[in-house]
């Protein structure tokens, strides 16, 4: 570039008297102003300063393979300095190309950052909506609000995995070929994502206004109604308050969400659908999780186990407890329990 | 040193008028020879420093980790305020807690009828999956700790509840009954406590004031999953 330099200060002086303030900044400065001039000189010839510049590079690469060759003949010459240090150069060199290989791959994959939006809240806000999961609001002509949180329904669902945990335990369930931490954390996890993901489908179908993270967070938080019930009737074993609590809590819970949906959705067959779908899975799912996991009642399985139990992975054990012993073959109502009797009579 | 060497009488005469010149007629004394290296020993410095771990016998290499687990263990049993366990975490310590737990925790055969507990590596998933949730959900929440620091506390924290396993086994060679589930039952509330208090006093001071209850609430849960895998456990 200095090279220019001289051709391009002729430039200068050749310019008209509107230019002469412009000739001041860069004679007077240096380094902090663009020099101007030398990209004056350079108009559509940058071609040939690309050029310029590369072959300079490559001569200095030249340059410095030639010094490294000498190094290295120094080096068999028995100069250890020179290996020293070309060794620990090229070690820094390969540990910095590796160190930024790896934080660029990290940054790629694990930012988390992109659900971090979700997290933000405070524990008054977590309450309240934990409240307000059970009292449906009756407003149906205009949308009503859904909070786009998630992390009050993930603690939700790991709450309903630790009581369903509790509950296993405590009814002695058998898991064939699975384990009961992974059955409780499938069940919980499949639900809430899976009948989100589908009730997201319909409402796509049926045209409703509602976005996927608005549907997981509220059905996310209509898990509660189904933690306090199970966590009742678990340590409770009444079928009659069962009962109670499935119709009042679940009810309730199911009633917030069906109202928030009638709210988001028009006409009568799509609000039918979606929300005679959504109560039905939620009412289902929570009397589901009740019987599938109750109280074993000791003995009755004993003399219903044979060696060829028909292939199904757990024995949900549901018997009246009000039915005298006598009655229990021919009444149960439980179908799997059914097939065990059926099973057997076969033998 | 080089004007020193040159002209030991008479500074500033050998060379014109340096910008600093007037500092060196009050710095050196003339009657006090200066000797000794000015360049800095940085290369036989690393040198020492690289070869001092790596030419030393595995028995030192190995009571210098096992201390400071050990040291590390001290702090949870007794827990103050401190940030060692952040300061130089590993994870030496929570790899073996976690072992000790599964093995202690696991199913006699595969096969049995009643489930007496469950498998190693469903213990050893639980605890490390569970630990990275809450690593993730502590830092989502805005909290300023790394993540395998937080791996680190909560790995130490369950120490508490080994112990509460050991001492279950060992109650339950007593055979079972309602007397024996009354001390199992106190012992596991007992380190259940010991664990939580131990990791919030160490993980509180992470996370903003006002959301505290929202980053302990996992940890809770976590503890209580694994508290009722130790009370619920019966031997076959």
């Amino acid at each position: 570039m200095a090279t220019t330099a001289a051709p391009a200060g002729g430039a200068q002086n050749g310019a008209g008297p509107e230019w002469g303030g412009f000739e001041e900044n860069i004679q007077g400065g240096g380094s902090a102003v663009i020099d101007m001039e030398n990209m004056d000189d350079t108009s559509g010839s940058s071609f040939e300063d690309m050029g310029e510049l590369h072959q300079r590079l490559r001569e200095e690469e030249v340059d410095a393979d030639a010094a490294a060759a000498e190094e290295e003949d120094g080096e068999f010459l028995g100069m250890k300095g020179f290996k020293g240090q070309l060794s620990r150069q090229v070690a820094d060199q390969m540990w910095q190309a590796g160190k930024r290989q790896a934080s660029r791959a990290f940054s790629l994959y694990a930012n988390i950052d992109i659900l971090r939006p979700y997290f933000d809240v405070e524990p008054a806000q977590v309450r309240s909506r934990l409240l307000e999961s059970m009292i449906p609001i009756k407003m149906v002509n205009f949308p009503q609000k859904i909070a786009g949180e998630l992390y009050g329904p993930l603690m939700l669902v790991f709450t309903l995995v630790a009581i369903l945990l509790h509950g296993m335990k405590t009814s002695d369930t058998i898991i064939r070929e699975g384990t009961l931490m992974g059955t409780a954390i499938g069940t919980c996890f499949g639900y809430w994502l899976g009948v989100s993901s589908f009730i997201y489908f319909l409402a796509y179908l049926c045209n409703a206004q509602i976005t996927m993270l608005q549907m997981l967070a509220l059905l996310g938080y209509g898990l509660f109604g189904h933690c306090i019930v199970l966590f009742i009737t678990y340590n409770i074993h009444l079928h009659a308050l069962f009962y109670l609590f499935w119709l009042l809590v679940g009810g309730l819970s199911t009633m917030r969400m069906v109202a928030v949906l009638v709210s988001r959705t028009v006409g009568p067959t799509q609000r039918l659908l979606l929300c005679g779908t959504l109560a039905a899975l939620h009412m289902l799912f929570l009397l589901y999780l009740h019987f599938a996991y109750h109280k074993v009642v000791e003995g009755i399985l004993d003399t219903l186990e044979g060696p060829n139990i028909p292939p199904i992975q757990r024995v949900p054990r549901d018997i009246p407890a009000m039915l005298p012993a006598a009655r229990l073959p021919t009444t149960m109502l439980n179908a799997t329990a059914k097939a065990i009797a059926v099973t057997l009579q076969s033998h | 040193m080089a004007e020193a060497e040159e002209s030991p009488g008479d500074p500033g005469t050998a060379s014109p008028r340096p910008l600093f010149a007037g500092l060196s007629d009050i710095s050196i004394s003339q009657d006090i020879p200066v000797e000794g290296e000015i360049t800095i020993p940085i290369r036989s410095r690393i040198r020492e420093f690289d070869s001092s771990t790596l030419n030393e016998s595995v028995h030192s290499t190995i009571m210098r980790d096992l201390k400071a687990v050990g040291k590390k263990f001290m702090h949870v049993l007794y827990p103050r305020k401190s940030n060692t366990l952040l300061r130089d975490w590993d994870l030496w310590g929570p790899l073996i807690l976690c072992v000790t737990l599964a093995l202690m925790l696991q199913r006699d055969s595969a096969d049995s009828e009643k489930d007496g507990g469950p498998q190693f590596a469903e213990v050893f998933v639980i605890v490390w999956f569970g630990a990275v949730t809450i690593t993730l959900n502590s830092k989502l929440l805005g909290g300023n700790i790394s993540f395998f620091q937080s791996l680190c506390v909560l790995g130490y924290c369950i120490l508490p509840l080994t112990v509460a396993m050991l001492i279950c086994r060992l109650v339950l060679l007593a055979g079972p009954g309602p007397i024996n589930f009354m001390v199992r039952l106190f012992v596991v509330i007992v380190m259940f406590a010991w664990s939580i208090v131990a990791s919030t006093a160490f993980l509180a001071d992470s996370q903003p004031p006002n959301r505290r209850a929202l980053a302990v609430y996992p940890v809770f849960l976590f503890y209580f999953v694994i508290s009722w895998m130790i009370l619920t456990f019966t031997p076959q």
